[in-house]
């Protein structure tokens, strides 16, 4: 199939970015969609121009580093990572747009590659449980009943990749800080510090720049991992009981 | 900053306050517009100027006065922080943009519907605040009449002429209040069922019956508003 495709092309965060329009032809269905753009950079190497830069990293849709917004969706038209997205899902001669995830606390680096380090700092300030050094614990020492485990196990399969923010009209980050925030809140191992944390990744959140929730729905609309928007609900809850009953004044 | 302004400033405490302010609109509402059903008696205004001589001199309607101006200003308050902020949040949009599946467009735009409500309630205050004051149109010569109160009469500010004069003579502030009054729903619609959200109680039990009730308030309330200009506005043909 042959597309023709409108993607943003900025050389650093310095300088000012555009649209720029590529033809790629022959393109496999069977493709998944990161292949596709292989396709175009080697293209685009053998005419001698700077290819596009993207980030991708394991392709088998775990690890979060794959990000676009591919015709106005993060990840594409279905549920799912760009790297598992497949050719299939387009028509032949369409026309797609593919832009960088768009939010103040995700500066841009170089094309459709994005800073996502706001993330990993939300995490540095409390979505971690202490554990103090020694031998290793046993792994079935605390007993966690099988609902509880698999509600946390449903939020902690969250892959940090942000298409939350890039969904977002606020640019939110509230789907991604509260799976953190509700997993670590409902396993026996994460209760002890579980006001620090809510305190701390909510300030976090904040001075990074992202934007409030409005409730829309979108963030778990577009989260290739389907994470429930309750966890946002169970933020709340811990953001507010913390902030009422915490000693930090 | 103490702990209650960190609270109250941070992104989750804003939307806090919005909820807060919101839900305690939402029973103003409920008594402006149930008192309002006095319009509706066939007595010629008196039941409605009785109604507004209560309304203008009782003491605790007075003190919720206060509390209502607040909750006004503190809900558009926080609502113009949050939009700069989320507008902030993102400085460079997307050149296609298509919104995801799911996703009602009144969520979305919480802000133009509550723009409309702010136009539309500046043009209420102007239209019966002001006409009950300083009888603008009147030039000043507000209409009396006498009611009647138990044991004696009394000679006050026809509120019922004005709403009727207002209604009947001006049919393009009808049409405004009726067109606001649809945003109204919408807005109440998101912003019921949200507010819930915010404060955290999210339930499988719970939440469809708040999202139902959320619904039925937004349908009822804004209908029993644009019931009163349709009203004056037929039965003035």
């Amino acid at each position: 199939m042959n597309l023709n495709l409108h993607i943003w092309r900025q050389p650093n965060g310095q300088s000012a970015g555009r649209m720029v329009e590529y033809n790629v032809k022959d393109i496999s269905e069977e493709m998944s969609f990161l292949e596709m753009l292989d396709v175009l950079n080697e293209d685009l190497l053998r005419k001698g121009e700077d290819p596009v830069a993207f980030d991708h990293d394991c392709r088998e849709g775990i690890c979060g580093t794959c990000s676009l917004v591919i015709n106005g969706r993060p990840h594409g038209p279905y549920t799912t990572t760009t790297c598992q997205l497949h050719m299939r899902s387009f028509k032949d001669g369409e026309t797609v747009y593919i832009e960088p995830w768009r939010a103040k606390a995700f500066p841009l680096v170089k094309d459709l590659v994005v800073n996502r380090s706001a993330f990993d700092r939300i995490i540095q300030s409390g979505g971690y449980v202490s554990v103090n050094t020694g031998s290793a614990r046993d792994a079935n020492e605390t007993p966690i009943g099988k609902e509880i485990a698999d509600e946390a196990m449903n939020s902690a399969t969250c892959i940090g990749c942000g298409a939350c923010v890039a969904a977002c009209k606020n640019a939110s980050a509230m789907l991604f800080v509260s799976a953190k925030i509700s997993q670590l809140a409902m396993l026996p191992q994460g209760k002890p510090e579980r006001k620090r944390r809510a305190e701390a990744m909510v300030a976090q959140m904040d001075a990074e720049g992202f934007g409030a929730c409005t409730n829309t729905g979108a963030c778990a609309a577009e989260c290739p991992k389907s994470i429930s928007m309750s966890n946002i609900a169970m933020m709340n809850r811990e953001y507010t009981s913390a902030k009422l009953t915490s000693d930090a004044v | 900053m103490s702990w209650l302004s960190t609270t109250l400033t941070s992104s989750i405490g804003r939307k806090l306050v919005m909820g807060l302010t919101g839900l305690f609109l939402v029973s103003f509402l409920f008594v402006h517009g149930i008192g309002n059903l006095a319009l509706f008696k066939n007595d010629g205004g008196m039941a409605f100027n009785a109604y507004t001589v209560f309304m203008t001199t009782s003491p605790i309607i007075r003190v919720m006065e206060i509390f209502l101006v607040a909750g006004f200003g503190f809900h558009i308050y926080t609502a113009l922080t949050l939009t700069n902020q989320n507008k902030a949040a993102r400085p460079q949009g997307y050149a296609y943009k298509k919104s995801s599946p799911g996703v009602t467009w009144f969520s979305q735009n919480m802000g133009t519907s509550g723009m409309v409500i702010l136009v539309f309630l500046i043009l209420h205050l102007i239209n019966f605040y002001a006409e009950y004051h300083y009888g603008i149109m009147y030039d000043g010569k507000i209409p009396m009449v006498d009611i009647n109160m138990g044991d004696h009469t009394v000679n006050v500010r026809n509120m019922y002429e004005i709403v009727k004069t207002v209604f009947q003579q001006q049919w393009w502030v009808s049409v405004l209040y009726v067109g606001s009054m649809v945003l109204l729903g919408m807005h109440l619609a998101h912003g019921f069922q949200s507010a819930f959200k915010t404060f955290g109680l999210e339930h499988k039990k719970y939440t469809p019956a708040i999202i139902s009730i959320g619904n039925v308030i937004a349908v009822l309330l804004p209908a029993l508003f644009a019931s009163m200009p349709l009203y004056f506005l037929l039965t003035g043909l």
